[in-house]
Order: structure tokens, then C-alpha cells, then sequence
């Protein structure tokens, strides 16, 4: 008989959700589905609304991740006022960005990823999380959670507060750094960049060995992947244009402008997932999957552009053999793009202009569509507003990071169970294994399910002894 | 000029006949809640938050509008008193759409200082969402009715100071409105003359400058007080 195993809730991801695995007759995967179970809804709340209000608001999405949208919100907020934001604007916008990028790339690695390889998958799940981390490599935690406090000091520094800082507004910022936040930031700069070489060094070295089957079998498989990238193809965050590439490094397009993502993004949906399902238009759903977030920006960008970022791209790409097609190498990427954050910030802090007074343009509405994009720690996130002549909004669309992995994250949690699934007696551990197919992609879930009006539900009505005695769809 | 004596919680207090309760009390350094209240302006007693007991009577009296009379004995303190204003408060955020965290006004809000005087930390009545409408049509200025309390304010600072009297109360019941211009987009009233008083006057973010995002909101309200005193004492530098 066909079996059913659920894992409810996934743990240690930001949001809820849960996975279904079918089993077949012979007690063999067929298929497994990673369901997002809940519902925001910001895409219709936010209609009525006045644009500028648009960062305050979509902040308010995610408390791991508010930078991204507040980002995406101003981008789009200065297009709406077809301004040029001042260049100190800019620069400050980017540096709480590489904040953000690094403390949520340290809350996914740290806290949340490395108890499952750091203790081992078959720890007891009690204390495979960030307290047992603490407990068998305090040194290693400590370092780890004071990396995210300086991310997220860099974003206090800046907005005033940790989380929800309603610092960026569409024409600039609201206030520059003061002298005290650089001098702050360049302090623990050597600290950040020592902790960082040791997690790298640590995960380095379980690649070759102990991780090895994960690297194979943690959702290894062709995809396109897509991102920003700067000025010759260099690793961007904040601008720049999209580029998607293939498993084989091709480029497939490139130059593309946030403004026709509809051109080349298609939402699809299911009927078990409040998920959105984006998809490559031109390959159609669901062959045009693609991947977003660390391990897709690493694949496409020519380079960091600083040097120990690109010394160590270089050896990712030599153990990948090129382009990294597993998504147990997110975990990787992460910390390459911690390190390219460091830089940056690095050679940010002797920049004049953070500390100058003109961060904010101003203007009046002057178009009545935009979109805007940025790429959050999860990948790249897109805002589209139409708004009314006032510039009250009438329209919202939000393509959220964790959205565009959707598919990717499906076909991982598949790889893995058909991987390590066999028979009715299914260990904890192999569904831990299973749960971190999804935490590769250190998914937001809580930012990313905002669509209404077209979400098909399906209800089952299921008897003690599991069959299904009635079923409705409603499309 | 004659004068009455009363007491205000005990304290004595001796003012000219013709004040209200709450110019008493602010003579005698008593602070009484009060949202629809603003120096300067006719006073409405809307909000009812100023309530107050006075001995020999059952009935609650609203400070702003009522007459000093010689002997009175004034409670602006009870349990009675504590329990009607955190109620009032509790109705105020469950009739409209208050969201601090997007606010404008979030942290320069008087419904919000309200709140936690009276010790609100949530409201034991159902929210009832209305759906009530934005107007940014003006340059300068938008009203988002969601966060309004109907004051008032912003009508009689409009009328009794600015002369311009762009503001009504419109509809009744749940529908009542604040409205420009006998009901059109703000940004038509040609009666306007973009002073900024009712921004400077409105408790809430309901009345904000454009542009203005979450927190920013900054009230100007020593123009109001000059003006007030000004107009009476003729001495027009600020």
C-alpha cells in the first residue's frame, strides 16, 4: 500500500512549512513536495496604500531580512519619483545591504545549518541547533553569533535599529553614518574576517571527506541560475543587471532590465503550496527552473572584484569543477559571500561620502509604474508597484528570493528522500537529511507568500485509516 | 474679575470664574488625558477622555468644557475614572485602522502617549477594520482616514485660525468623516491655503505631510500656541 510520511513542521527555516514524501507500493520515494502552509497576503493590504510608505510596510514582511525589502522598496520609490539618488545615498544603501547579506548569512550557517553536519545528522534532535553547537564548540558559536552581531550592528549603525529600521525612503536614506558607526564597524573588521577563515577552513575540510555524499545527493542537478551582476559580469548586491547562466557556465541572457521581468519570469502555482512557482518564461514551467540566493550569484558572476573573495572563488570552482550545480554548496557560497561582504565594507569605510549629509532626493510622482530589485541574502527580489497619479498604490507584485527556488527546493527534498528513503522504517536522521535539502536554501518563507485571488485550495477529508473519503478542488 | 476657589484631588485651587475644570487643573499642575483638546482652539469635548467626578453627583463631567463653579470638589482620579478612559482609548483603536509599526506618527503620537497612560496594552473589543479612504491629492499634504479619531482638531484649527475652513464632519454613526471641502479631493479645495495647521494640529498620523514615511512625522505645534497667544496679546514675532 502507498504511504505518506510527513515532516511537520521543517525546523530551523524562517517560516513554516512541511514536506510530504509518497511512497510507492514497494516502500520506494516516488515523489516528495515541500508545501509553504502559510499565508501573508502583503500584495493585496498594501493597495490603497501611498508608495512611500512601501518600505515601512514590506520591512514588516521578515524580521531576519527587512533590509532586502527595504531596499527593493526605495528602488522602487525612486523610480516612481524618477530621481538620482544621491551618490552618498547609494553607498550607504550598499553598506547595510553587505550587513544584512552577512549576518543573515551567519544566522543560516551558524545557527541554523552547521548543527546538522558541525554535530552530525545523527545527533539527537534535541540538541542539534545553536545550543548544541554552543555546548560542544563554544568558541566556534561565539564567533559565529558575534559575526551576526556585526551585520546586524552595522544595520543599527545605520537605521537606528537591528530590525525594521525604516531608514531607507524612496529618493535616498534618512541619515548618514556617524563617525562613531564607521569607526564602530572598522574595529571588529578583523575579528569578522578571523571567524570567517575558520568556519571556511572547517567546511573546507569536511567537503573532501565527510560531506561528500551530501555534496552529491543535496539537490545535485542542471538548473539555470540567475542573479544580479555589476560591470563585467562582477558579483553584485544591489544593481546591476540580471544574467541568467546554465549548468555549464553558458550564458543564457544577460543585460536583462528588472523592468520586463515579466518578459522572462513566469509565476506559476500548485494546488498544495501557498508558494508562488516562478519559472523561466522562454523554457516554460516547469523546465525553465532556475536557482537564486548565494550559490546562483557565485555561478554567474565573473568574479568578486576583491582579492581574497576571488582567491577563494577560484578553489570553490575548482572543487565544484566549475560551476557548482549541487545546492549543498549554498552553504559554501555563503561563506565566500561573507568574506566578499567583508571586503567591501572594508574598502568602504574610508569613503567620505558615508558620513556626508545629502543622502535624500526628493520629488513628486512622476511615473506610475515601477519595478525595482535587489539581491536579498536568499537571492534576487523583486517590488512592482502601479500606483495612481497621487501615487496611491493600485497594484503590487512581489517576487521574493525564496519564491524563485521554489521549484529547486521541490526537486532537493525528492533527490534526497529517493537518496536515503527505503522501505517503511524511515530513521529521523534521513528525515533530517531531507529537512536540510530545504535549510540549503536558508528559504524565508514568511516573506514570500503574498498572492491572493488565485490561489487554488484542495481539501481532503481523510478517514483514521487514511483513505481519502472525499476531496475538493477549488481553482 | 471674580474669582472661584475648588479643589482638584485635595488641592486647592483658586482661578477666575468663566475657566474650564481643565484650565484648573493645569493651574494646579494636574494632568488630565485628553486628545480633542488643543490650546487656541473652541473646545468640543469630543473625545470624552477628560472626564472627571465631582462631589454630589453620579455623573462624570468633561473638563474642557465645564465652568469652575466656587466649592466644587474634583476627582481627575479613580478607578472608575482609570477604567472609562483605558475604555475609551481601547474603542478608539478598535473603530479605526491604527498600525503604529508603518505609521507616520509612530513615536509623536498623542493616541499612542494615551495608550500608555491609561495602561492600554491591547483592546478587549473586536476591531471592526473599516474600510475608510486615503486622499494624497494635495501638493503638500494627505489625510489617510484610517488613523483618524475625529478630534476635530483639524476642523476648528482651519476655521477658528486659519479663516480658511476647509474641513467638515461628514456622514454619521460609523461613516462619519472628516472631509475637504464639502466632500471633494483635498487637492481641489481652492479655499486651502496649504498652511500645514491641521498637520500640526492632528494627534495622529491621520494629517501628514507627503512623503513622510514610517516615524517621520514632526509637529510644529509651538506655531499653533504662538498664534493663539499671539492673536490675543498682538504681538505677532514669533
Amino acid at each position: 500500500m502507498t504511504k505518506t510520511v510527513v515532516i511537520d513542521p521543517v525546523t530551523r527555516i524562517e517560516g513554516h512549512a512541511k514536506i510530504s514524501i509518497f511512497l510507492d507500493d514497494a516502500g520506494e520515494v516516488e515523489d516528495a513536495r515541500f508545501h509553504v502552509v502559510e499565508y501573508r497576503g502583503f500584495e493585496k493590504f498594501c493597495e490603497g496604500r501611498p508608495f512611500t510608505e512601501m518600505a515601512g510596510i514590506t520591512a514588516r514582511i521578515c524580521g531576519i531580512c527587512p533590509v532586502s525589502h527595504l531596499l527593493a522598496a526605495a528602488k522602487t520609490g525612486d523610480k516612481i519619483l524618477a530621481v538620482k539618488i544621491p551618490a552618498a545615498a547609494e553607498k550607504l544603501r550598499r553598506l547595510m545591504n553587505l550587513g544584512q547579506i552577512t549576518q543573515s548569512h551567519a544566522l543560516s550557517f551558524f545557527h541554523l545549518s552547521s548543527p546538522d553536519f558541525l554535530l552530525g545528522w545523527e545527533t539527537d534532535a534535541a540538541k542539534r541547533n545553536v545550543f548544541g553547537l554552543i555546548e560542544a564548540n563554544p568558541d566556534l558559536a561565539r564567533a559565529g553569533i558575534r559575526l551576526r552581531q556585526f551585520g546586524q550592528t552595522i544595520i543599527e549603525k545605520l537605521g537606528a535599529r537591528k530590525i525594521h529600521a525604516a531608514w531607507t525612503v524612496p529618493g535616498g536614506v534618512r541619515s548618514p553614518l556617524s563617525e562613531e558607526g564607521r569607526d564602530w564597524i572598522r574595529d571588529r573588521l578583523p575579528e569578522s574576517f578571523a571567524t570567517l577563515e575558520t568556519a571556511l577552513g572547517l567546511f573546507k575540510g569536511m567537503l573532501d571527506d565527510a560531506l561528500k555524499t551530501e555534496v552529491e545527493v543535496f539537490g545535485d542537478f542542471p538548473s539555470l541560475f540567475m542573479g544580479l551582476v555589476g560591470k563585467d559580469g562582477v558579483w553584485e548586491h544591489y544593481d546591476g543587471t540580471l544574467r541568467f547562466t546554465d549548468s555549464e557556465g553558458n550564458i543564457v541572457a544577460d543585460g536583462l532590465s528588472e523592468d520586463n521581468y515579466r518578459d522572462f519570469i513566469g509565476e506559476s502555482v500548485e494546488k498544495w503550496s501557498y508558494l508562488k512557482f516562478p519559472y523561466y518564461k522562454p523554457l516554460g514551467y516547469p523546465d525553465g527552473i532556475y536557482r537564486v540566493g548565494p550559490l546562483a550569484r557565485v555561478n554567474i558572476c565573473s568574479g568578486f572584484g576583491t582579492p581574497k573573495a576571488d582567491r577563494e572563488l577560484q578553489e570553490f570552482r575548482d572543487r565544484a569543477g566549475g560551476v557548482a550545480t549541487s545546492s549543498f554548496f549554498y552553504h559554501y557560497a555563503r561563506l565566500l559571500e561573507i568574506l566578499a561582504c567583508l571586503e567591501r565594507i572594508e574598502g568602504l569605510m574610508d569613503d567620505p561620502d558615508l558620513l556626508s549629509s545629502r543622502v535624500r532626493s526628493t520629488g513628486g510622482v512622476n511615473q506610475l509604474n515601477a519595478v525595482g530589485v535587489s539581491e536579498a541574502p536568499r537571492g534576487t527580489l523583486f517590488h512592482h508597484y502601479q500606483v495612481d497619479e497621487n501615487g496611491l498604490l493600485e497594484k503590487v507584485n512581489l517576487i521574493v528570493a525564496t519564491g524563485n527556488n521554489n521549484l529547486a527546493m521541490n526537486k532537493t527534498v525528492t533527490q534526497i528522500a529517493q537518496h536515503y528513503i527505503h522501505g517503511s522504517e524511515i530513521p529521523e536522521a534521513m528525515l533530517n537529511r531531507v529537512e536540510h535539502g530545504i535549510r540549503c536554501y536558508d528559504p524565508c518563507l514568511s516573506c514570500s507568500t503574498h498572492a491572493a485571488g488565485q490561489m487554488p485550495l484542495h481539501l481532503q477529508l481523510i478517514a483514521p485509516d487514511r483513505t481519502i473519503i472525499d476531496e475538493k478542488w477549488r481553482n | 474679575m471674580s474669582v472661584c476657589t475648588l479643589t482638584i484631588d485635595g488641592k486647592d485651587v483658586a482661578i477666575e470664574a468663566g475657566a474650564t475644570l481643565l484650565d484648573a487643573a493645569k493651574e494646579a499642575g494636574i494632568e488630565i488625558p485628553r486628545l480633542c483638546y488643543l490650546e487656541g482652539l473652541s473646545s468640543v469635548g469630543a473625545c470624552r477622555l477628560c472626564m472627571v467626578e465631582l462631589a454630589g453627583t453620579n455623573k462624570l463631567f468633561p473638563a474642557c468644557v465645564t465652568a469652575v463653579a466656587e466649592g466644587m470638589e474634583v476627582r481627575t482620579q479613580s478607578p472608575k475614572l482609570q477604567n472609562y478612559r483605558r475604555m475609551t482609548v481601547e474603542l478608539l483603536f478598535a473603530e479605526g485602522n491604527h498600525v503604529c509599526a508603518v505609521c507616520v506618527a509612530n513615536g509623536n503620537c498623542e493616541l499612542q502617549d494615551v495608550a500608555i497612560a491609561v495602561g492600554m496594552d491591547h483592546s478587549r473589543f473586536t476591531y471592526q477594520f473599516p474600510t475608510r479612504s486615503i486622499d494624497i491629492s494635495h501638493p503638500k499634504f494627505g489625510i489617510d482616514r484610517n488613523r483618524c479619531i475625529l478630534c476635530t482638531r483639524c476642523v476648528r484649527v482651519c476655521d477658528e485660525i486659519e479663516g480658511a475652513h476647509v474641513w467638515d464632519v461628514a456622514n454619521r454613526g460609523e461613516n462619519c468623516e472628516i472631509v475637504a471641502g464639502l466632500d471633494r479631493p483635498w487637492g481641489e479645495v481652492s479655499a486651502c491655503t496649504s498652511c500645514g495647521k491641521c498637520v500640526d494640529a492632528c494627534p495622529t498620523g491621520s494629517i501628514f505631510r507627503k512623503g513622510e514615511t514610517t516615524g517621520e512625522k514632526a509637529r510644529d505645534r509651538e506655531k499653533l500656541e504662538f498664534l493663539a497667544q499671539a492673536r490675543q496679546q498682538h504681538e505677532w514675532v514669533r
